[in-house]
């Protein structure tokens, strides 16, 4: 049963450029790319119990180091994507120490800092960065000589890689690490008392998950083939949140399912109204204050209700 | 040597400016645990609400009594009516407030536009003045002088009321405060709107300094945070320290390395969080 929908899932995901127009093959690579950021944003919130507000650092600087890179140095896309990565993590290893040095809402605000110096210095040092006017006039890469620049390619590019990611998350959240990590989120003293280092744990955590940040950085450079400092605002990290919050979790699909309904409410909404900030805030307080849980746990909750129903005799 | 008098009033009012932000968002973190993310938004409402209020009282500073009671009325709706039926969820809590922000700034990209608007200096004060034949320019004094005399009250209600010592008691420990019959519930209350009238107050006092444009919020609010973390949460002197080193830090960062002014900002609030977590002056870890 459970095998065959994934099955099924994965034939609606290859088939979908056959059957999709462009708009929605370029929609459905966008979610993927949001997909990835919010799961990895997921491993800190949900699995480790540290709320960051800072995670778009990682989408914002891989996605600079890489278009820095082709831009100024003139360096292919097989030098690029490897420092962005490496660079993108290494700093992650650094704000990691300084945001571990608190937990919960100090955590939160540390990382909010860290990323607003991110964002001001994409702003101000014009001279790296292009300030306002972001950086443009990239390419995106062709591996194996396949051209990605249509919509179909890269919608198969990207979600090789999505899938490649869910995948290597869900193995560490299954794995005896992401045990330990559940165990720092509910009790971390008992953890201490058991013989963990929390500390690592928490920090090792926080650098995985900017890996995948960056990997979904390079992803969102690649799909725009164009990065601004809006990449690195607090709203960007806020948007990934949301994704977290409103799909569940400690999920692995909750920020899946949540960073598809930000991305197609910012499609759609975006197309009627300016006012996507507005209406953003709305949906965090509505979603705080009557869907707490997510919208993912929700359905698992109403789903297991009417199986039970279902099965008892009347 | 004018440029560098300018650059440390500069500071210094910038300092002077952060302080009445920091002090209420200190505050409030220190007894209700609540990340209030509107306090930047807050603080850029004012400056706007302010620009309406002086086309009717063309007065600054009593549009700025005017405009930081009717920031501190909103406070209190957002404590009340928001944030209360929150009260354990500080996850929750904090994305509530951040959600209010971007409402917030999107509210008034629509009521007052995307141009900077500028407040303009008070009449009387725009001539600098002049001490040994260098020119001050005397409205960074002033707002100095504000803040200095708003810390030094902040101090005393702190220091030496009953009311003071209740909040500092709910700063210290919450439960046992409330055991020993301590409101802390209405404290909670009158200190967020307390928060919210300085930050409110301080946008409109800014104003002929920083002027109101969107992103204004985005700008504050970063530095606050770093002022509470540097100086120690819950803290006012904490508050008052890390305000001046950080307006200082900011000043004359941009004016010597304008494109890393915001690393350089930074520096400070890493040498301490290394050090001592819990911040110069704070008594509490975060």
């Amino acid at each position: 049963m459970k095998r065959a929908g994934w099955l099924v899932l994965a034939a609606a995901l290859a088939g979908l450029p056959w059957v999709a127009g462009e708009y929605y093959i370029n929609l459905a690579s966008q979610i993927f790319i949001a997909a990835i950021f919010a799961a990895s944003l997921n491993l800190l919130v949900g699995y480790g119990g540290l709320p960051s507000l800072g995670h778009a650092s990682w989408l914002g600087l891989a996605a600079y180091i890489s278009a820095w890179m082709s831009l100024k140095l003139g360096l292919g896309h097989w030098a690029t994507a490897p420092v962005a990565l490496l660079g993108t993590t290494l700093i992650a290893c650094a704000f990691g120490w300084i945001s571990l040095r608190a937990t919960g809402l100090g955590f939160l605000m540390l990382t909010l800092a860290l990323s607003q110096v991110l964002w001001g210095t994409a702003y101000r040092w014009v001279s790296v960065t292009d300030g306002d006017n972001g950086l443009r006039g990239l390419t995106r890469p062709a591996p194996f000589g396949i051209n990605l620049d249509d919509a179909g390619s890269f919608y198969y590019f990207a979600l090789t890689i999505t899938a490649v990611a869910i995948w290597l998350m869900a193995v560490f959240v299954a794995s005896p690490f992401g045990a330990a990590l559940r165990g720092t989120r509910d009790q971390a003293r008992r953890m201490s008392a058991l013989g963990h280092d929390v500390w690592l744990i928490r920090w090792i955590t926080f650098v995985y998950s900017g890996f995948w940040g960056a990997v979904s950085g390079l992803l969102f450079v690649y799909y725009n083939k164009y990065i601004h400092p809006a990449s690195l605002s607090i709203t960007a990290s806020a948007e990934g949140l949301l994704a977290v919050i409103a799909g569940g979790s400690a999920t692995l699909a909750g920020p899946i399912v949540g960073a598809a309904i930000v991305m197609i409410l910012k499609n759609y909404v975006s197309a009627y109204i300016e006012r996507w900030n507005m209406l953003l805030g709305f949906v965090f307080v509505i979603i705080v204050i009557f869907v707490p849980e997510g919208v993912v746990p929700g359905l698992q909750r109403l789903a297991g209700q009417a199986k039970k129903a279902w099965r008892s005799p009347r | 040597m004018q440029y560098w008098i300018i650059q440390t009033l500069n500071s210094l009012a910038l300092g002077g400016l952060l302080f009445l932000l920091a002090a209420g968002f200190s505050l409030i973190f220190g007894l209700m645990r609540i990340a209030n993310l509107t306090h930047g938004s807050l603080y850029m409402l004012g400056a706007y609400v302010g620009i309406s209020i002086l086309k009717y009282v063309p007065n600054l500073w009593l549009a700025a009594i005017i405009g930081g009671a009717i920031i501190a009325v909103l406070g209190g709706l957002v404590e009340r009516l928001i944030l209360r039926p929150l009260s354990g969820n500080a996850l929750g809590q904090v994305l509530v407030t951040l959600g209010i922000s971007f409402i917030i700034a999107d509210l008034c990209l629509m009521v007052w536009g995307g141009d900077p608007i500028p407040i303009p200096t008070p009449r009387a004060l725009q001539q600098p003045v002049f001490v040994g034949g260098v020119a001050f320019p005397t409205y960074r004094l002033v707002v100095l002088a504000i803040a200095v005399v708003t810390a030094l009250a902040l101090y005393l209600l702190m220091d030496r009321t009953r009311i003071g010592a209740m909040i500092r008691a709910g700063v210290d420990d919450m439960q046992m405060a409330r055991a020993v019959g301590i409101p802390v519930s209405r404290l909670f209350t009158a200190v967020f709107c307390l928060g919210a009238a300085l930050a409110g107050a301080g946008g409109i006092i800014g104003g002929p300094i920083m002027s109101a444009y969107p992103g204004l919020d985005a700008d504050m609010l970063p530095l606050a945070l770093i002022v509470v973390m540097l100086g120690g949460v819950g803290s006012l002197l904490g508050a008052f320290v890390g305000s001046f080193l950080i307006g200082a830090v900011y000043t004359f960062g941009t004016a010597l390395l304008p494109d890393l002014a915001y690393v350089i900002l930074f520096l400070p609030m890493i040498v301490v969080i290394a050090f001592r977590p819990r911040g110069l002056f704070g008594r509490q870890s975060v």
